[in-house]
């Protein structure tokens, strides 16, 4: 933890000094780049003031708020049931997980349970919210390094995972269908076999990407040893999801508390890499995405039959209590600190995304890095713009 | 540095989905990028939306008893009724006249809509469903505001449920026509 | 062209003729290579259609293009250096324009005949590295600086193995002249066995390799691509241009391209030649540029098949890859074709 503060204490002296840095043999000054909030590469309004030496990063500070939408303060004036329609857009790209912390939270609170059924189908969707938005970083981060065409093979082939989420929710990109005690509706006739058709889509995407970018010589060389975060480094940021199990920590919410879903009844593994740099990352998500179709061929097979509510009032007061979810989304750790008053709306809603830890760590791992590297890195660490400024 | 193995595959990959789309039956086939291709031609084509997809709100008026349910629980308020008590004679010979309330606005704000189907789910008399019809854009955003009439009409473009899959204990519901 | 024509021109019709004659010269394989290549092939590769409202297939799709270009707003940031601003664009086009001339299209079609031709049209090719660095410095945009930089850095870079392949071809053909190099390749023999002549890309194939690598750098398409890399340097040195500035930079690349192709195809490919084919001289010259453009084509297909699948090298990855690899592997295999054109 000391080396840490210490590096720290590094980074903020390198910036202070990149002001007045003066190069001893050129007398060159240091410049300062704006990498956002309107770049390419920060896929949203992300600015990062980057300053530079020639192409070198001397100090890095991201500036986060461009796109706050102030979901805290608008939960304190939505009932329950509202309020998942706001948390949908938190991470756009995986909205489905992003409804299931907050209703386990509630549901702590109300001291209910949702029936079996409900938490199997409840689990398919988050696992298929999480294809559906790895899938997207899978190609993307290939746009980042200059391959155009991953990003096409993935939003085709996401499509597919869309369409079937929007055929049981009715929403491709905000479900809003889980509820209090259970989901909105079950799932039609035909769907299972569809989604089984979808996971050798994807399997075959993963297969064709392994092909096309990871055995790729230009890919290995662009990211192998590409803004290394070792363990201690990425655990002190507050790191979580495949950003900290590339760095070789085995640490996973879905395996360790699995609380309302149905991962302990599944045989599956949590994927990490020792290396920590941009290549893990990418690496360590592709394998996930395998993992998470193995995953849905078992929840498919298995899922019981029975009701899909548990008996809940039909106007939802949730009793005075504090509660604090956290489930492993596709960006990371997501947890909603729920404070209820027992009225109608919570009184205060604290959400923990994934992606704002995840950038606190750009700082540390941007110094010293190139200005094509700062891409790769950005890029590596995944994150989603509405998962940052909530 | 060897170049020539990962690089190379690169290639064939590339190369072996342009196969797949200009020749989307095989190689002794005459070429068929239209069919090969996962794109749809919007305007000529369309895709067929899930029976579920959540389009545009309909309104089956006669069920609508104008109780605010569905205009309360609306996230953001982009629902607008308006409605008076009206007596309606009874239904039998030497009976009370009945109480009722008539609609004499129902509007739903689609500029501001989030369409997350609260309403659709709250709404106790079964008067309002979803439509997978998604061609409603206008030039003018005040014209996105739809009146009953409007969502009147859309009650036919709405869908029968679908049946669900085996081990379901939730009924089929059946659509008002 | 002109000097084969029956009726006698005068030397301002022979000129107007000329100049038209390069304009279409640069044009047309540059429209081709926009639709058939970046358009349609790169769209099959990803799965989707491509443009296909404008005109049959969307053929006509580069000409709504360009009318979108013109329609644009003709923007010049506040701290430009105008006069270099406006200048950078026709600098790197003009630059295409010359190297366009030395290109034999025929037995006796050419624009102007340099007994050194080759020599010519290289040196001429990287004047546009100027014009880039005029559009990164003047257009006061650090990403359009950064971009120019690196466009300078990786230009010269790539020049030397691409002259130094270039320079294999003439050690084997004897001469610098286009017109000459075609020749020899009509005319050659593979150890002995003439029926298809010698296209040097067999017997050239390194030197064809290292060319085709360099093209593809000078070319600064993907993986070369980072003087305009749009993920990091968003546009590069073109960040700043709009309208029909941007047209110029726009067509500039592709042109360039295509001279490049012809170049390629000229020394590799056997140029305006068929091979085993013996046609009569005023065949040739009609069917020659149509042959000449069919490699265009095919040496455009690699590039940007390469261009499609691959992602971006970094700049010192670039860097090491030329000085490291490239052109020590160039001057052996000049060192290789030297000692066997004087053993053989």
């Amino acid at each position: 933890m000391t080396a840490v503060t210490e590096r720290q204490q590094l980074a903020y002296i390198a910036n202070q000094a990149a002001d007045m840095r003066v190069n001893v043999e050129l007398e060159t000054e240091g410049m300062t780049l704006n990498i956002g909030p309107q770049h390419p590469a920060t896929h949203g309004t992300l600015r990062i003031i980057v300053k530079l030496d020639g192409e070198q990063v001397v100090a890095a500070d991201p500036v986060p708020g461009y796109m706050h939408r102030g979901y805290e303060k608008l939960a304190e004036v939505r009932t329950y049931p509202q309020v998942t329609t706001l948390v949908n857009r938190i991470d756009w790209l995986g909205s489905f997980a992003n409804e299931v912390p907050f209703i386990l939270a509630a549901e702590r609170l109300m001291e209910v349970e949702a029936p079996p059924r409900a938490q199997w189908i409840r689990t398919i969707l988050f696992e298929l919210s999480r294809i559906g938005n790895i899938a997207l970083f899978l190609g993307d981060m290939a746009v980042q390094l200059g391959a155009v065409t991953p990003v096409f093979y993935a939003f085709r082939d996401r499509e597919y995972v869309l369409n079937q989420i929007e055929a049981i929710t009715g929403g491709r990109f905000h479900p809003n269908f889980d509820r209090i005690g259970g989901l909105k509706d079950d799932i039609p006739k035909g769907w299972v076999a569809e989604t089984k058709g979808v996971l050798t889509k994807m399997r075959a995407f993963c297969d064709e990407l392994d092909e096309l970018l990871v055995g790729n010589e230009i890919f290995t060389a662009r990211t192998r040893g590409v803004g290394v975060i070792p363990p201690e480094v990425g655990l002190s940021y507050g790191l979580s999801g495949a950003n900290l199990r590339a760095s070789g920590i085995d640490w996973d919410h879905r395996r360790d508390s699995p609380c309302g879903l149905v991962y302990d009844k599944l045989d599956w593994k949590v994927w990490t890499h020792p290396d920590g740099d941009s290549f893990a990352r990418y690496w360590v998500r592709l394998q996930e995405t395998r993992e998470a179709i193995l995953m849905l061929e078992q929840l498919l097979d298995g899922i019981p039959s029975g009701p899909i509510m548990a008996k809940v009032p039909r106007i939802i007061k949730v009793p005075a209590g504090e509660a604090y979810v956290a489930t492993e989304n596709p960006l990371g750790e997501m947890g909603y600190y729920v404070v209820s008053k027992g009225d109608l709306v919570p009184f205060r809603v604290k959400i923990r995304s994934a992606s704002f830890n995840n950038i606190s760590i750009v700082p540390w791992v941007l110094r010293g890095v190139y200005v094509p590297d700062v891409i790769t890195i950005l890029a590596s660490l995944y994150f989603i713009l509405g998962d940052i400024d909530r | 540095m060897s170049l020539v193995p990962g690089v190379i595959k690169g290639l064939a990959v590339t190369l072996g989905e342009a196969r797949k789309t200009v020749f989307p039956d095989g190689l002794r086939k005459p070429p068929a990028p239209s069919k090969g291709a996962v794109t749809v031609q919007y305007p000529r084509q369309k895709e067929d939306p899930t029976p579920r997809a959540r389009g545009v709100i309909a309104l089956h008026e006669e069920n609508c008893t104008a109780c605010m349910l569905c205009a309360r629980e609306c996230p953001d308020w982009c629902i607008y009724i308006e409605a008076h008590k009206y007596l309606a004679p009874p239904r039998r010979e030497g009976g009370k006249p009945r109480q009722r309330n008539e609609l004499d606005r129902f509007d739903i704000d689609f500029s501001l809509c989030m369409f997350c189907g609260i309403c659709v789910e709250v709404c106790p008399f079964e008067a309002l469903f979803w439509s997978p019809e998604f061609e409603y854009s206008e030039p003018r955003i005040a014209d996105l505001l739809h009146d009953k009439g409007r969502l009147a009409d859309w009650m036919t473009t709405v869908p029968d449920f679908e049946p669900y899959e085996a081990g379901a204990e939730v009924k089929v519901k059946k659509i008002p026509r | 062209m002109t000097t084969q024509l029956a009726v006698e021109l005068a030397y301002w019709q022979q000129s107007i003729l000329r100049s038209v004659g390069v304009i279409a010269a640069v044009l047309l394989p540059a429209g081709t290579i926009v639709y058939l290549f970046l358009f349609k092939m790169m769209s099959f590769m990803q799965s989707r259609l491509g443009p296909n409202e404008a005109g049959p297939y969307g053929s006509m799709q580069l000409l709504a293009e360009v009318g979108k270009f013109l329609q644009k707003e003709d923007l010049i940031p506040d701290g430009a250096d105008r006069r270099v601003f406006t200048w950078a664009p026709i600098v790197v086009v003009a630059s295409t324009f010359v190297t366009y001339v030395v290109v034999p299209f025929g037995p006796d079609a050419w624009f102007a005949q340099i007994p050194t031709g080759i020599y010519f049209a290289l040196a001429v090719s990287s004047l546009s590295v100027i014009g880039v660095l005029m559009a990164g410095w003047s257009s006061a945009n650090k990403y359009s600086l950064m971009g120019g930089l690196r466009a300078a850095g990786q230009l010269i870079a790539y020049e030397l193995p691409l002259v130094l392949a270039a320079l294999g071809v003439v050690i084997q053909a004897g001469t610098m002249d286009m017109q000459g190099i075609v020749a020899a390749q009509r005319t050659g023999e593979i150890f002995g066995f003439g029926g298809i002549g010698n296209p040097f890309i067999l017997t050239q194939f390194v030197g064809f390799m290292i060319f085709l690598i360099a093209m593809q750098a000078e070319l600064t398409q993907p993986p070369f691509d980072m003087p305009v890399a749009e993920s990091e340097l968003v546009a590069g040195y073109m960040t700043e241009y709009s309208g029909f500035r941007f047209l110029l930079f726009f067509i500039g690349e592709y042109a360039t391209a295509g001279a490049f192709s012809a170049i390629a195809a000229t020394l590799f490919l056997g140029g305006w030649a068929l091979p085993g084919l013996d046609l009569d001289n005023n065949l040739m010259n009609v069917l020659g540029p149509v042959v000449l453009l069919v490699k265009i084509l095919l040496i455009m297909f690699l590039v940007m098949w390469f261009r499609v699948t691959y992602p971006r090298f970094r700049e010192d990855q670039l860097q090491i890859f030329a000085w490291k690899y490239l052109i020590p592997l160039s001057l052996v295999n000049i060192t290789a074709t030297a000692v066997l054109k004087v053993v053989f």
